[in-house]
């Protein structure tokens, strides 16, 4: 996912941030704007797509009836998958999904999964046997940095958008019925990542931001304030300072985004 | 399985394995018991059983991936199938490759890659078993591998875990604590320049409890960092006497 930045950009990007501005004219911590839309792809069971600035994320979900995993019979499954598909970057190439795709698809999973955003046992249909399977594919339509915030609020939006298809039980098959009920969903995580340059943190970095920078670090909340996801991304390190720094920053900045969205 | 938990606690606030909540697992380090490769390491922590060995630096295959101005460290992180309670299938799964990655990239800050442009370290970690916090275990054993290549290295990466389970910060979960327990914080550290190059999270936890797991977690470290050196001086101490 490298791509070159010149050096005099360089330059002016860490030399920008020491002095507590950066060069698309943001602050430290401003997020780009966020534009969420949902409902695009009417094929889909639930849909969003989602726009951080020029980063575009499209997640659909699909549902389909499948068998629970044996340590879990009585719970249904969620799949979250990502696509850097080659349209969005230069430094995108086609073929099977690379380390840079599971990560980030595993990260919007883990988000979603440990702050419990869907009950699991309501998506039993029989124990054992049939339990309803929820995909979300992230498809990243356009790169400009900070994938992975973009894609969690992209499959959220998506799941907040999901119909769930009626059915009943006929012996022991399922019978689809007319109309949808919304799939309830109980929690809303919110990622945060941040970008260390030069020792300094910068919320939501940007492409070339991405470039130069040390290292990465994601956190997801629920509304409660707790921490339920983190992941350090990146060939740098954090101090521990850092870090609690970045925490406090990061439950504020998803209040805010939380707040914006009215999620 | 799927029955409800049985207490991870007990009353005397002791853990499955008789533990106390800030103690760590009996920890064996042994480096160098591979001849063939550059530099090895085998860590057992609990019930797991890892190998670690390193190549390089040595000519980049397929050459297009070396890079001109240092060398390129890869990571692969592999589950044994007999590692785990249902066998597991050789091929990576979408778990290995991301383990891979943020296992290279713990390691990647304490190495000086600029020194051997061109070429390539490769990192393989075997999980012969695995009993809960085998990340952390991979990186204690693979950065004693790369020392034991005598790749000239900032520090030692060492890592180790942290969580809640039953309500109570953990230090080093075990497996059934990480798979039954609210949360877990794998923490990686270069103790001597206290720069933490991993750190991962899932479950929930509070902004106080997260502080104090990632407290406790870089205590655990610290801890190991002595056996760890230990492990890695032995090894030529005791060539020294052999002669």
């Amino acid at each position: 996912m490298s791509s070159i930045i010149a050096r005099v950009k360089q330059k002016q990007i860490v030399d920008l941030i020491a002095k507590g501005k950066r060069l698309d004219g943001r602050g430290l911590t401003d997020y780009r704007e966020i534009k969420v839309e949902q409902g695009v792809i009417e094929r889909a069971e639930g849909s969003a797509r989602v726009l951080l600035g020029k980063t575009e994320i499209m997640a659909g979900t699909k549902i389909e009836i499948g068998k629970p995993f044996s340590d879990t019979p009585d719970e249904g499954v969620l799949t979250v998958n990502a696509e850097l598909v080659p349209l969005a970057s230069p430094t995108f190439e086609p073929g099977p999904p690379d380390e840079n795709s599971i990560e980030l698809a595993r990260v919007v999973d883990r988000g979603l999964r440990e702050s419990k955003a869907i009950d699991f046992k309501k998506l039993c249909i029989k124990p054992d046997k049939k339990v309803f399977v929820i995909f979300v594919d992230v498809y990243v339509l356009n790169h400009d940095g900070n994938l992975i915030d973009a894609s969690a609020l992209a499959a959220l939006a998506a799941l907040l958008n999901t119909k769930m298809f009626n059915y009943e039980m006929d012996e022991d098959e399922v019978k689809i019925k007319p109309g949808f009920t919304p799939l309830s969903v109980g929690k809303h995580p919110i990622a945060v990542t941040f970008a260390k340059i030069n020792d300094k943190l910068v919320v939501d970095p940007w492409f070339e931001e991405e470039q130069i920078m040390d290292a990465r670090l994601t956190m997801t909340f629920d509304e409660e304030g707790n921490v339920c996801a983190i992941q350090k991304g990146g060939s740098g390190y954090f101090t521990q300072k850092q870090i609690l720094e970045a925490s406090k920053m990061a439950v504020e900045k998803a209040e805010e985004i939380r707040k914006k969205l009215k999620w | 399985m799927s029955q409800k938990p049985e207490k991870l606690i007990d009353k005397k606030g002791l853990r499955l394995d008789g533990r106390k909540p800030e103690e760590l697992r009996p920890i064996k380090i042994e480096v160098g018991i591979l001849s063939n490769a550059d530099g090895s390491a085998y860590v057992q922590q609990g019930k797991n059983k890892i190998l670690a060995a390193v190549f390089g630096p040595r000519e980049m295959h397929p050459k297009h991936l070396a890079l001109p101005d240092r060398t390129v460290l890869r990571c692969r992180y592999h589950m044994a199938p007999f590692s785990v309670q249902e066998r597991k299938s050789p091929a990576p799964s979408r778990r290995d490759i991301e383990l891979s990655k943020v296992i290279r990239e713990a390691l990647e800050p304490a190495i000086f890659l600029e020194y051997y442009p061109r070429t390539g370290i490769d990192v393989f970690i075997e999980i012969l078993q695995a009993d809960g916090g085998t990340r952390g275990a991979s990186i204690i054993a693979a950065s004693l591998a790369l020392a034991d290549a005598g790749i000239p290295m900032r520090d030692l990466v060492v890592a180790c875990s942290a969580g809640k389970v039953d309500g109570t910060v953990v230090l080093d979960l075990m497996d059934t604590e990480d798979k039954k327990g609210n949360a877990d914080v794998p923490v990686a550290l270069m103790p001597n320049l206290n720069s933490i190059t991993l750190l991962q999270m899932d479950g929930i936890l509070t902004s106080e409890e997260f502080e104090k797991a990632l407290n406790l977690a870089l205590e655990g470290c610290r801890e190991i960092y002595t056996m760890q050196k230990e492990a890695l001086k032995s090894k030529y101490v005791s060539v020294e006497e052999d002669e």
